[in-house]
């Protein structure tokens, strides 16, 4: 694949990995790409790199441009491996003293992943750096989504190097939003859902900062994924709105069962949120990937969490799934617990100890079956079902 | 004295190491930081540290 000139003497030179299917737990059913930039200007500037596997495919692109060894400077926005495992190859080929621009966080991260004495130049927010006819300018953006993220700007062509915000983990052959359209919105979707919804308020200030400095974007160019040119603010304002988590009128029925009791509990919680216009789906945790699911939670109202208990505890599917939700820190949901049992029945008290933990509203003290459900117990689930399509905003989105 | 642990990326501040890379000395109480003083971390501000054990 050959490198890409996206703006005048600046190349897309990254890497699309075709063929990652889990990315450290987060299902990449699309693959990915690692994109790398590279600036030509009186100082020659790469921004990035690419996962460690990746580094050659980089320089090669680099080498049909330009002779690698020609780069002066190196800008890493992010210290994850994914977009710095080729750095050592990389500052190889092109020097082992050329300077490497980074966070101050960055610098102390980077230094934790390469023993190369490098010659780091920590910048920080607003700091510029003339690489002859451009300026790039730096904006430390600090946990989003890690300590040492930033972003570098060049304000000649209102390019925004955004590190992983804004990216999506989609591997194609399209590089910009023009020529995939709306497909790709799941996709950023995803991302966002199970990379940066904890950093969720950090992204609302972030962009009420971006608004003051009147920063001007003609293109946002991500570490993964595809390059937003025909409207930056779009996916500006998909992350404004995903950040706010306003609560819809839809549930999310999470559960996991061993003898299909909790799993009827299920269908009969979701056939009465259905019957109440709550736009709501069964998960079974075994058929269903965490991530997938995770970015359902992003704009669901209510998330309801079933499980059977097994040696007294949580089935490890529903322990799995309650971790990794509560790392990212959902907000403003409904929440319940159900499930069935044989003898000791604690899933229910364990569930809801983990959503009030998460700061859920719930509606129920819990639906508890011993065994296999009864019309009776059945019933109970449909008024479960009603009590949850009670506590959710009333249906906006008109007749279906 | 007591632990302050910061709600945006979980770092913990203790006072019997203090934050000495920022010109804290060991043995400063929470409350004894300056207002400026920011997460060493994320650089969240004072007000985003809640008590923990």
């Amino acid at each position: 694949m050959d490198p890409l000139k996206i703006s005048e003497d600046i190349y897309w030179v990254g890497a699309v990995d075709w063929n990652i299917r889990d990315f450290h737990g987060y299902s990449t059913y699309a693959g990915t790409t690692y994109n790398a930039y590279l600036i030509l200007d009186d100082h020659v500037t790469l921004i990035d790199t690419v996962k460690k596997e990746f580094a050659d495919e980089l320089l090669a692109k680099v080498s049909k441009v330009i002779d690698p060894k020609r780069i002066d400077y190196v800008v890493s926005n992010h210290t994850e491996m994914d977009h710095s495992g080729g750095l050592a190859r990389v500052m190889h080929k092109i020097g082992e003293d050329k300077p490497v621009y980074c966070s101050i966080m960055g610098h102390k991260n980077l230094s934790k992943h390469f023993p190369q004495p490098w010659n780091y130049k920590p910048v920080k927010s607003a700091d510029e750096l003339s690489l002859g006819r451009r300026t790039l300018t730096f904006l430390e953006t600090r946990m989003l989504h890690w300590p040492d993220s930033m972003f570098s700007y060049v304000k000649e062509d209102r390019i925004l190097f955004s590190s992983d915000a804004f990216g999506q983990h989609y591997a194609g052959l399209e590089r910009f939003d023009d020529e995939i359209g709306e497909a790709i919105m799941p996709h950023a979707k995803k991302y966002f859902a199970n990379i940066l919804l904890l950093y969720a308020d950090r992204i609302l200030k972030l962009a009420e900062q971006v608004t003051e400095m009147g920063l001007q974007l003609d293109m946002i160019c991500p570490d993964h994924g595809i390059m937003w040119r025909k409207d930056p603010a779009k996916i500006i304002n998909a992350y404004v709105e995903w950040a706010r988590q306003a609560p819809t009128r839809k549930a999310l029925v999470v559960y996991d069962t061993m003898w299909h009791s909790t799993e009827a509990m299920a269908e009969a919680i979701v056939e009465a949120l259905g019957r109440q216009g709550v736009d709501a789906c069964p998960m079974h945790l075994r058929k269903w990937h965490r991530s997938d699911i995770m970015t359902e939670v992003l704009d669901a109202g209510a998330v309801i969490v079933g499980s059977p208990t097994i040696n007294n505890g949580l089935f490890p599917t529903v322990s799995d799934f309650l971790t990794y939700m509560k790392g990212l820190k959902p907000k403003n949901k409904v929440g319940a617990a159900f499930g069935s049992y044989g003898w000791s029945g604690e899933a229910v008290k364990l569930i809801n100890r983990e959503l009030e933990a998460m700061r859920f509203s719930l509606v129920d003290p819990g639906l508890r079956v011993q065994y296999v459900p009864t019309e009776q117990s059945l019933q109970a689930c449909h008024d479960l079902g009603d009590k949850i399509a009670r506590a959710l905003p009333a249906d906006t989105r008109g007749p279906r | 004295m007591e632990l302050y642990v910061c709600s945006v990326c979980g770092y913990v501040y203790d006072p019997t190491f203090g934050d000495p890379d920022n010109g804290v000395e060991p043995g400063t109480a929470f409350e004894d930081l300056p207002d400026e003083w920011t997460c060493p971390v994320c650089g969240a501000s004072k007000e985003e540290f809640t008590k923990t054990n």
